[in-house]
Order: structure tokens, then sequence, then C-alpha cells
């Protein structure tokens, strides 16, 4: 469309720029390769997690005690348990638990994170230094070591598991929103922002939230692979999921005993979480590229 | 023609951007007289920095490339040199002196260390010598300390200080032809009236050639002999800087002139070019000056004029000097 | 006489910095003891290089740093140590226009709620009043009602300033403080933007705080001029009375500095020596006179008081 504007020049006015946005960052995201093929088999598993219980072939809790430790076969593509379940389908159910537990927990992380680091980069003084020493606590934890003592107070459960591993989501998040809100407010659209007389609440969630969203969703992805190693340890441990259910680090725990024997039982669960950590880890890296290029090394 | 240090013929220079080609400098063309300062004036994305990137040949790591045209130094086509003997020119018969001296200048080198590389390579002096003639350069553009000055880093420096350095720099070969783009736009006035004094001095004394470019048509009135008035990646007017200033023949190098305020001439309104530059991927079909321009008839939305003589050594591009102008000095 | 909107009177702000993990701590004084008036329909420019403390003050103005010392009464109310909640009302009054165009609108936002958003927080226009007042406002900043809808990207330079200028004017505020607002901008454009301010002037009774580097500028759009030296004012005057007949050494230097577009000009040009003493460690006495031509004796050691010279309006801080 051509307009003459107010001096006389004629502009040629784009109407479809809202979608530009989107159309570029597709357009960036197919030069990722690896991270491109990461993103399908992702999207795979968020459908093989979703419609889980309708696609797979056996009822994964159903024993077979006629058919146990079998290797994979046609009949059984990842062969069977020690109870003769049909791993594959187990791995198919599990995927919506894995996945699910790690997808909550960093949700859950990444919120309560996100407004304490906002809070914290924003405020600065006594808040600023109240969250940040307690979040050099936490980080003094290892990981694993916070989560397994938060289960053992709130005792063993899947429940528990995403609180604990959201509990030590948080204070990474905290850290890393805090230091893009410090760089954002020092824009001068945030100082236009004050000088209007706009609300500290106003100048937050309008102005700075979305300047650390990009980095956000980069760390999430990244977060996510963590977290399903995280929830599968703690299974793993027998703190998280219940022996008998198909979480993949249930799975690891009860086939660790026939590691000599029947490897497969051990191996199959192991490289389902091994495949979906790396893809979520390839996507965050590729996310990072396009989004964050500023945060690379 | 040898009394020509350098004539740039017909310069055409493209960038490529997400596979499309930009033409950014469309048939420029200008000479510079041995011992002449020319200024090259124009607004942002108006080709000049590029120009001056063309003659050095600088698109190293950039998509630009040249297309068409000759740039003609001493007699030789810069063009069509090999890279080693281009390597030979930079520096030694050509320098250059950029807006932000930080930029051109390592930051981990000491400042001897620099001058003296420069020297050393080009004059083949020895470590002693190359010491003595940076001294003597650091002293000729008003350097106090120069002994100290030289086992300093560029951040020790003020602004001011490093275009010194940098001017310094460029002069310490006795080059044939300096360019200098913006070379004060971003010092303060107080500190660009202190270099624009060191490098008419030196202009003068060594008799040398200059490019000047800049956007400030102040330091054009000051520094310059004769001046091109750049538009959209094209030359639209060429005239000695009396002329120009006198009674220039452009409507933008009117607009131009007319724009700026200046001190002591009480006036309520300035005169202003109305509208925006023209970005490259969405030029004007016809005068690529018509949209903006108040005297626009309706040739000049249909086809561009050619660049045209308009008096004695003037040139202008423009339908308004139509028919008589080009049949006298074309 | 018109009363003044604007009365500043002795502020000084002064940064911390460490300069390093062990050093001890030092501190600039980037405005010293500034008083000056500014009366209602006036424009009143600070001019000076860079540091000298010109931005500061225009902050403490707006009151988006908080001074150290002194007083700032806007329209009477006196504003220097007021809370963030009582100066919502006072910033209905006084808005603020940014050197850079590019950064100061956020590029995540349409022009739309760029413009709108001090309507938002001061007012309860509707949606569709407030997206009328804001199609006003873009057509007397000489924009169209259709940019509305785009985002500050596709605007070049001269355009953003006219949007920053269009969010500063939408509340009709009485002051308008403008930092640089030209000075990013190509000369041709520049003087489109100088011309809406005048214009703007006249339609809205609009006061100015004009804050510049270039003297050909303020000498363009100002009433009065305050000329600003490492966080002091060093003279300040009515436009006419200043470029005629400077007192300071340092604005007779600044006059002679800057470079005039004509060929044939001639005339004498101080050219001072040296570069701007650092702010951390100022000199003693008068701050100028490691730069000054006339330096006597008693620069060295006591620095000068503004005081009135030859004019009534005309102050100079200076022991000539």
């Amino acid at each position: 469309m051509e307009v003459v504007n107010e001096v006389g020049q004629t502009t040629v006015v784009t109407l479809d720029k809202q979608s530009s946005r989107a159309r570029e960052f597709w357009k960036k995201w197919k030069k990722q390769k690896t991270a491109f093929w990461a993103g399908f088999f992702i999207l795979f598993l968020v459908l093989v997690a979703i419609f889980g219980p309708v696609i797979a072939p056996y009822d994964p809790y159903e024993p077979n005690y006629d058919a146990t430790l079998q290797t994979p076969s046609l009949a059984h593509w990842a062969g069977t348990d020690e109870y003769g379940r049909d791993i594959l389908s187990r791995i198919i159910v599990g995927a919506g638990l894995s996945l699910g537990v790690s997808f909550t927990s960093v949700f859950v992380g990444a919120v309560i994170g996100t407004i304490l680091g906002l809070c914290s980069g924003y405020y600065g003084g006594w808040i600023d230094r109240l969250i940040m020493r307690g979040s050099d606590v936490m980080f003094a934890f290892p990981d694993l070591l916070l989560a397994i003592a938060i289960v053992a107070i709130l005792g063993p459960g899947l429940t528990n598991v995403v609180v604990a591993v959201a509990v030590f989501s948080i204070p990474s998040f905290a850290r890393l929103i805090r230091g893009n809100t410090l760089a954002a407010k020092e824009a001068v659209f945030v100082e236009a922002a004050r000088s209007m007389g706009a609300k500290s609440s106003r100048i937050i969630f309008r102005h700075i939230f979305p300047e650390t969203v990009s980095s956000m969703i980069v760390f999430f992805s990244l977060r996510i692979g963590t977290s399903i190693l995280a929830a599968s340890s703690l299974s793993f441990l027998g703190l998280g999921a219940k022996p008998e259910s198909p979480d993949w680090g249930a799975m690891l725990s009860m086939g660790r005993d026939y590691l000599a024997t029947s490897p497969h039982v051990v191996m199959i669960p192991g490289l389902a979480i091994f495949l979906s950590v790396l893809a979520f880890n390839l996507v965050g890296d590729g996310l990072r590229d396009i989004l964050d290029p500023k945060t690379k090394n | 023609m040898s009394e020509n240090i350098i004539e740039v013929k017909h310069l055409q220079t493209q960038f490529t951007r997400d596979d499309r080609k930009t033409v950014v400098l469309d048939n420029v063309s200008f000479h510079i007289k041995k011992g002449e300062v020319l200024g090259l004036v124009g607004e942002s994305g108006c080709g000049k920095s590029v120009t001056s990137l063309s003659i050095m040949r600088l698109f190293k790591d950039t998509t630009g490339e040249i297309t068409q045209g000759e740039i003609v130094y001493n007699g030789t086509n810069l063009l069509s040199m090999s890279e080693n003997d281009m390597r030979q020119i930079r520096g030694k018969e050509i320098s250059m002196i950029f807006q932000e001296p930080m930029t051109s200048l390592n930051p981990v080198m000491k400042i001897g260390e620099q001058l003296a590389e420069a020297i050393r390579l080009h004059l083949g002096y020895s470590d002693k010598l190359a010491r003595e003639h940076a001294v003597s350069m650091l002293t000729k553009v008003g350097i106090p300390r120069p002994q100290e000055i030289l086992a300093e880093y560029p951040h020790q420096l003020s602004g001011g200080m490093r275009q010194r350095i940098m001017i310094a720099m460029a002069m310490s070969c006795r080059p044939n032809l300096l360019i200098a783009d913006e070379p004060t736009t971003a010092l303060d006035v107080t500190i660009q009236a202190q270099i624009l004094d060191v490098m008419k001095q030196l202009q003068a004394d060594e008799h040398m050639s200059m490019l000047l470019i800049t956007h400030d048509l102040g330091v054009v009135a000051e520094m310059c002999n004769r001046v091109v008035v750049m538009y959209a990646g094209r030359v639209v007017e060429e005239a000695s800087v009396y002329d120009l200033f006198d009674e220039p023949k452009h409507p933008y190098t009117k607009g131009l002139i007319g724009s700026v305020p200046k001190i002591g001439q009480k006036r309520d309104r300035l005169d202003s070019v109305p509208g925006n530059v023209p970005t490259p991927n969405n030029m004007p079909k016809g005068c690529k000056f018509a949209p903006r321009c108040k005297e626009a008839m309706s040739i000049c939305w249909e086809q561009e004029p050619a660049i045209a003589g308009v008096g004695e050594n003037r040139f202008c591009r423009c339908w308004l000097y139509g028919e008589e102008g080009r049949g006298a000095n074309a | 006489m018109r009363k003044p909107l604007v009365v500043v009177d002795g502020i000084k702000k002064t940064f911390p910095i460490d300069s390093g993990l062990f050093s001890s701590k030092k501190s600039v004084k980037a405005v010293n003891r500034v008083s000056f008036e500014i009366k209602e329909g006036e424009t009143f420019s600070l001019v000076g290089e860079s540091g000298c403390g010109k931005s500061t003050t225009g902050r403490l103005v707006t009151r988006l740093l908080t001074p150290d010392e002194g007083k700032i009464w806007i329209n009477g109310e006196e504003i220097s140590q007021m809370n963030e909640t009582k100066l919502r009302e006072v910033r209905k009054q006084v808005q603020m226009v940014f050197q850079d165009p590019y950064a100061s609108l956020n590029p995540r936002m349409k022009i739309r709620d760029v413009v709108a958003e001090p309507l938002i927080i001061h007012s309860k226009l509707s949606v569709k009043e407030r997206e009328r007042t804001v199609a006003e406002m873009l057509e007397v900043v000489g924009l169209n009602s259709y940019h509305a809808e785009k985002f500050a990207h596709e605007f070049s330079g001269g355009q953003r300033q006219r949007i920053g200028i269009a969010r500063a004017l939408i509340l009709k505020p009485k002051l308008i403080v403008a930092d640089e607002p030209v000075s990013a901008l190509d000369v041709s454009i520049q003087s489109q933007i100088l011309n809406l301010l005048k214009d703007l002037q006249e339609e809205f009774q609009l006061t100015y705080l004009f804050i510049s580097h270039d003297l050909s500028v303020v000498e363009h759009i100002s009433d009065k001029i305050g000329v600003m030296y490492l966080g002091s004012l060093v003279e300040s005057a009515p436009k006419e009375t200043l470029f005629a007949n400077p007192q300071h050494p340092y604005t007779k230097a600044l006059l002679s500095s800057v470079p005039i577009p004509d060929p044939r000009a001639k005339r004498e040009r101080i050219i001072l020596q040296g570069d701007v003493p650092s702010p951390v460690n100022p000199p003693s006495g008068c701050l100028f006179h490691t730069r000054c031509p006339y330096a006597m004796e008693i620069c060295r050691t006591t620095p000068p008081d503004l005081r009135k010279a030859a004019e009534d309006d005309h102050l100079v801080a200076c022991h000539l």
C-alpha cells in the first residue's frame, strides 16, 4: 500500500509487519540444523506423552509371568522386564510421567524465580541482598543433594519430586532474570516511563519483563533436560515415582539387578533419558543462538 | 591530468544482504587536485563513508563490492591493483582517519609501538629512527610530553588526544592523500577547534591533498576548497566552497544550508527539507530527491537527471538547469 | 512580568564511583550549586561540553534523580525531596524528550501504546477516547494516525523523535525537559524538529528546559541560556546578551569554537589549551583556570561566585 504522508513523501506501508517477527524466527530456526531436528524429536516426544496410553501396544502395568526378561523381538520391540511387562509400552506411557514432572517443576521454578529475580534486580537494596544471599545458600548445595533433602522431609512421591526439582530451579532462574533486569532497567525507555510517572509494577511488567522473556525461554528448555535427569535420579533412588510405575528413572532402578543378564532392561530407559535430555539441550542451544546471541560463551 | 592526485570515475558500489543486492553508490565521479582539500558532504546513509572505503578498497569481511568504475590514483587504477600492491598504497600513499579513534587503535598496544610499527613498515626506518620520527610527529600534532605518551595505552588518553594520535599516525608516512572520515564528530566543540586547527596547519605545511568527509557544513566552510554534495548514493552538486555557500544550485544543497541554524542570524524558523532520506531499497524512480523537493517538476518523477555543468567548474544533478547547462560544460 | 514556573536553587548532586577493589571511595561532583529560573512560556537552555552536568541537571529537575542539596520548585511546589507517590502528580506537568529516539521508545510496543502510555498512567479515559487522543496528537506532531499501528523500528530517526514528542505532549504538560532532542538527527531533519518544537510551544504555551551541546541550535531556540562547565553554571543571560556580549572566558572560547557555515566569515578564534579536567579531581579555585587564557593568582585559590554583570539578567562566575 502506498501512502503519501504529511510532507508529501511517499512511503510504502507494509501491513503484515506483525507476522514478520515470527517469520524471521522461523527462517533462522531452519538454519539451526541440529536444533531443528532436535525440535522435531521433542515434538514427537510430546505427542507420545499425550497419546501414550492410547498408542502403547501393551498394558504397561499388566504382568505376564510367561514372558519375563525377554530380549527385543517382533512381539516386544524393546523386550520385557522381570515381570514380563512390555518395555516399549512402559517407555511410551512413562514419557508422559517424565516430561510432565520435569515440565511442571521447571515451570513452577521459572515463575517463582522470575518474580524473585525481577524484584531483586528492580528494587535493589535489602530486597536484592536477601534474595541473592538466599540463592547463594541454595547454590552451595549440590542440586541433587538439595532435592533429596527436600523429598526426605516431604516424603517420597511424584508431587514432592516436582516440589524438590522446582525449588532447586528457583535460584538459577532468579539469578538469570536479575541480571537481565539490571540491564533492562538502564534502558532509556524505562527511564522515560519513570519520567512519565509510571508505577513500579507497570515498569516491571510492561517494560522490563518482556526484555527478559527470550533468555528465559532459552534457559527453560535447557533446564528441562536437567530436571528430567534429576527427576529420574530421584526415582532411581526410590524417592520419586513408585517402583511399579513406568517412570524412566524407576525402570532404571528396577532393572539394575538384571544389568549383567538382561542389559536391555536398563539400556532402553537409559537411552530414552539420554535422548530426551540431549534433545532439550540442543534445542536450548539453538534457541540461544537465535534469541540471545549475547550470552553465547 | 597530472594535477589531479585522484580521480574517481563512475564508481558503483553495492552491498548484498539476504541475497538482495543494494546499490549504495551509483555513478559517483569526482577528483581531488594536488594540495586541495575536498569536502564530501551529506547526511547519514548518503554513501559518503562508503566512498572512502571504496577508495581504500576496505571491504574485507563485508558484502561490499565495487561493480563499476575506476579510481585513478597518480595515473594507475586502484581497482585493478593486486591486494598486495594495494597494501603498499594504504597507510603510505593514502591514509585514513576515522570518526572514532578508539576503534582504529589497538587497545593493548602502547601508543609508541603502534606508531613505530607503521613507520618501520612503510618507511623502512630502524627502531631508533622510527621512535624519533614518532616523537616529532606527536610534537607536530600538538601533543604535550610526547616521550611519555609513547609509553601509554590508548585508554589512558582523552578523545581529543586519541584523535591527535590518529592524525600523527596517518601523517607519519607523509601520505599524498589523507582521507578524514568525520574526524571531529565525536569531539566537543572546543576540542574540535583544536583538531581542525592542527589539521589545517599540517595540510598547509605538507601541501597535502585531503578528502574531508563530514555532515557539518560549518567544518566544510572552514576547511575545504571545493565541495561535493552527496544524496542517496549520488553526487548532486560539485562547486568551490565560495560558490556553494554563496549560491547553492541544487535544491537539496539549498535546503541543507538553510536548515543549519547560524549564530548571529535571527530567523524565527529554519528552512527545512521535508520528509526523510529514502532507503536504498525504497528509491524513488526519477530524481532521488524529487519526493522532498520544493521545486520538483513532472519530469523529476519520471527520469533521473544527469550531472551537468552549470557554470565555471560547477556541476549539478538537477532538471532545473535542464538543457542550457548541459550544452555549456558537459 | 510572568512568574517563574521552575526555580532551581543551589542544587548539588554527587555520584560515588568505585575505581577499584582496594582503592578508596571517590566521588564525582556532577552538579555543583546550580541555580536558575525559568519563566512560564520561556525556553531556557543549558549548554556545555560532555560531562559538564547539563543532563544530570535535567534529570534532577524531572526528579529522575534526587539532589543531595538544594531546592527545586515547579509551579510553586517544592519537589527536591518529594516521594514517588506525590511526584506522580507533579509528573503530569513535567514531561521529557530524550536524546536517542531509538532507545527511548520501547521496541516491543506499538506506537499507539507508546504514545498512550502517559494517558494510561494518569487518566481514566476509555480505550476509544484514548485512541482518538493519540491519533490527534500524532497529527499534531506531523505524523498520520495510521502510524499508530506500527512499531518504533519501522520509523526513521526524525519520525521517532516526533513520536517521542507526541508522547511528551499528550498530557498537555506545562514543562518539557528536552535532553539533546536533535543531536542524534541529520541536519535537514534537525531543522524540522526544531521548527516543530517552536510551533508546539506557541500552540500549547509550553515552557522548555532545553539541554544541548550545540550552540547554534541553542541560539535558535532559546530565550535564556546557561553555560555549564564541570558541573557549575559559569554564566547565564538572555540569548541576545550572551551572544553579543559574553563575559566568561569559557563562554567566549565556546562561541568562537563553533564552525560557521560561511566560508567568508572572518573571526578571532580562541583555541583553548588542553582538555577538560577530570571531574573526579577538579582543579582548586575557579574550575576553568587550568585552561583560561586570563587566569590570575586569585583564580587558582578562590572559586568565584555567580554575580551580576553589566545587566540585571546577566550572571557570570568569574573574577575578571
